[in-house]
């Protein structure tokens, strides 16, 4: 298993929603990639960091509170300053159409809203990570 | 205004059929006698948006159309006990629910509500005792005594380690305060429900029915175990102990459920606990349709969803009723949509007919069998963590966060091999998604909370704050009851990030290892 896909999943604000990122976790885990589960209340920082340590190529944030326009732009900022641009960052929730064009604009690579399949998250990280060299 | 008492065609319908009648041991056919033909369940939607001021009208909305109970709904910041200033409050205030920081904030939300007369549930769990205090001194400004104010606090912690995720301190001391309000609300307050013990976040967690059922049930015998233990006699507080289920799409289980948690209720209050008032025996219980399984995709389809959800609950033989809203998957209810929601409710109450008679599925082959099936499923597990010395012991190895985790995990893969049918999900799903108007939440609410909240500890007395305060840290540091001294500090307009951090300076917080 050489070259497995890292991916970081994180909850981050107050939000203790977890099922979605937890049914994510074992989704990606099943799908051979390594996985690591931040757990509940990240702040942006903690989150970046985490991704920075265990050198991620994906993010995946589920927000399910409504705090995703306070809680994104600042993740998207951190991973600018710390040049770390190339980590593939989608997010997952209750994020509404407008908000979702927003982020995107952020750089934010993928929103999936309630009802996404996880074959098609799947298959949207394993064919967007910048493989390591 | 005259109810019908037979069908359209004149044929009269009895209060009741069969040989064994609801109302009587174990009650697995209902608590009253004569169940909705005596008395209608509560019309109770759950609540809350943005600042005081905007819930405060949504409530006067809802009690002029008809609707029956209130039921606040907090933002994540009151309920994990941050006043909306803090910084991990930035982007939360008021998105999923009312912000309240203080007295003052509280005094706004019931403006114009006659707190006599209408019930109030809200559902808070760590700061519980703190909001709780809070509307016992707004009634009492009303001049509503305490021995009139009803209503359903939700209280209930355990559901928190388990599902939902909003604790603040550790197991122990987090039970220590919920007993405190057991016994508070035993000896003041004779109306309220100090606890309603909670299934409905655990289903929404991605449990199954039967998980819901017995770590609800389970929940509930550790918080008889920790009442008992303060001193209180059985009978003395166990009328007033409330559940709270989920109703969701597998229409006979959830009748099913609801059936068995009356009967294995029943029996543990009598042979584990010796109750002897018949009140102590009965398993009164809210529900809500399931959240988690209306969808995004063709959003209007969850009006019916909701619809055969709610008609599984009364035909369960709920107290009481929250129909969801079908814009669920998206945001908040929007105005309309909750509008929808509540004469679903009233279309099952005055339409339907279905409240002729009580229990109108019982002796059903199938119901009955479903019932017992249930049961024993719920009691296996119920048996498994009495094994492991309680539902604490079972929280902390994460017996019940693995086995949620696991059903959800393969509910979603049911899903995703199309084993389960969802409609305009995984199937019939041609139709273009229908665009719905949703609630936007007024992101000037947080910037209004602070102000308000600036001004007021710039007015209030500090000295007495600060006072309180520490009296509250030694009450707490002891073993004496805390509620008296929270209402000291509420009264001092000592605000709920406050009164939690006095808590947390003698408790500590809490961070669970998660289970995948």
């Amino acid at each position: 298993m050489e070259n497995r896909i890292r991916v970081l999943v994180a909850k981050p604000g107050l939000d203790g929603h977890d099922r979605g990122a937890k049914v994510i976790a074992r989704a990606l885990r099943d799908a051979g990639m390594e996985v690591i589960y931040t757990g509940l209340r990240q702040t942006p920082e903690m989150i970046v960091n985490a991704a920075l340590q265990e050198d991620v190529q994906a993010i995946g944030l589920s927000i399910l509170s409504g705090a995703h326009n306070a809680i994104v732009p600042r993740v998207m900022e951190l991973l600018r300053e710390k040049r770390m641009t190339d980590v593939l960052v989608i997010v997952g929730g209750t994020i509404p159409d407008q908000d979702a064009e927003k982020l995107k604009a952020l750089g934010v690579a993928a929103i999936y809203q309630p009802g996404a399949s996880l074959e098609e998250i799947i298959g949207f990280i394993r064919s967007s990570v910048k493989q390591p060299a | 205004m005259k109810t019908r008492r037979g069908n359209l065609s004149g044929i009269p319908i009895e209060n009741v059929y069969g040989p064994e009648a609801p109302g009587t041991f174990p009650y697995t056919r209902g608590i009253h006698r004569d169940m909705y033909r005596g008395k209608l369940w509560t019309m109770r939607q759950f609540s809350g948006f943005g600042t005081p001021e905007d819930t405060n009208r949504r409530y006067l909305y809802l009690l002029e159309q008809g609707q029956t109970g209130l039921s606040v709904a907090f933002d994540l910041p009151t309920l994990m006990g941050y006043d909306s200033d803090h910084p991990n409050s930035a982007g939360e205030v008021g998105k999923c629910g009312v912000s309240i920081s203080s007295l003052e904030d509280m005094e706004t939300l019931c403006r114009g509500i006659p707190l006599g007369d209408v019930s109030v549930s809200m559902t808070i769990n760590s700061p519980a005792p703190i909001l709780f205090a809070m509307y016992l001194v707004v009634a009492e400004k009303q001049g509503v005594g305490w021995d009139r104010v009803s209503g359903t606090l939700q209280n209930d912690i355990l559901k928190e380690y388990i599902a939902q995720k909003e604790y603040i301190y550790p197991p122990r001391p987090s039970m220590r305060l919920v007993t405190d309000v057991i016994e508070f609300a035993t000896e003041r307050t004779p109306r309220f429900n100090p606890i309603s013990i909670s299934g409905y976040h655990i289903r929404e967690a991605g449990s199954t029915a039967v998980q819901e059922l017995a770590f609800t049930l389970r929940d509930g015998i550790e918080y008889v175990e920790w009442a008992l233990e303060r001193g209180l006699p059985v009978d003395a507080f166990a009328p007033r102990l409330s559940f709270f289920f989920n109703s969701h799409n597998d229409f006979f289980e959830e009748i099913a459920k609801f059936r068995a948690a009356r009967k294995i209720w029943a029996f543990t209050m009598r042979d584990r606990f010796a109750a002897q008032d018949e009140r102590s025996l009965k398993c009164r219980f809210h529900t809500q349709t399931a959240g988690c399984s209306l969808t995004w995709q063709q959003p209007y389809n969850n009006v019916v969803r909701t619809a055969l959800q709610g008609l599984a609950a009364v035909l369960g033989g709920t107290q009481s009723l929250h129909t969801n809203s079908l814009d669920e998957a998206y945001a908040l209810p929007s105005e309309q949509a909750v509008t929808i929601a509540l004469r679903t409710q009233q279309i099952l109450a005055h339409e339907s007919n279905v409240t002729a008679t009580a229990d109108p599925l019982g002796g059903s082959y199938f119901v009955e069998k479903m019932t017992l099936d249930v049961e024993a499923a719920a009691n296996d597990y119920i048996r498994r963590i009495d094994q492991m010395g309680g539902m604490i012991p079972a929280i902390e190895r994460g017996f019940p966060q693995s086995e949620i985790a696991n059903a959800s995990y393969e509910y979603q893969r049911s899903i995703e091999t199309g084993e389960q049918t969802i409609v305009g999900v995984n199937k019939f799903n041609e139709s273009a998604d229908e665009r719905i108007e949703l609630l936007q939440i007024d992101e000037s609410a947080q910037q209004r909370q602070v102000d308000e909240l600036r001004d007021l500890k710039k007015k209030r007395d500090g000295d007495r704050v600060e006072a309180v305060l520490d009296r509250l840290r030694e009450a707490a540091r002891g073993t004496e009851n805390t509620m008296p001294h929270i209402l000291g500090a509420v009264r001092a307009y000592a605000t709920v990030g406050e009164i939690c951090d006095a808590f947390r300076d003698i408790f500590g917080t809490y961070t669970e290892t998660s289970v995948l």
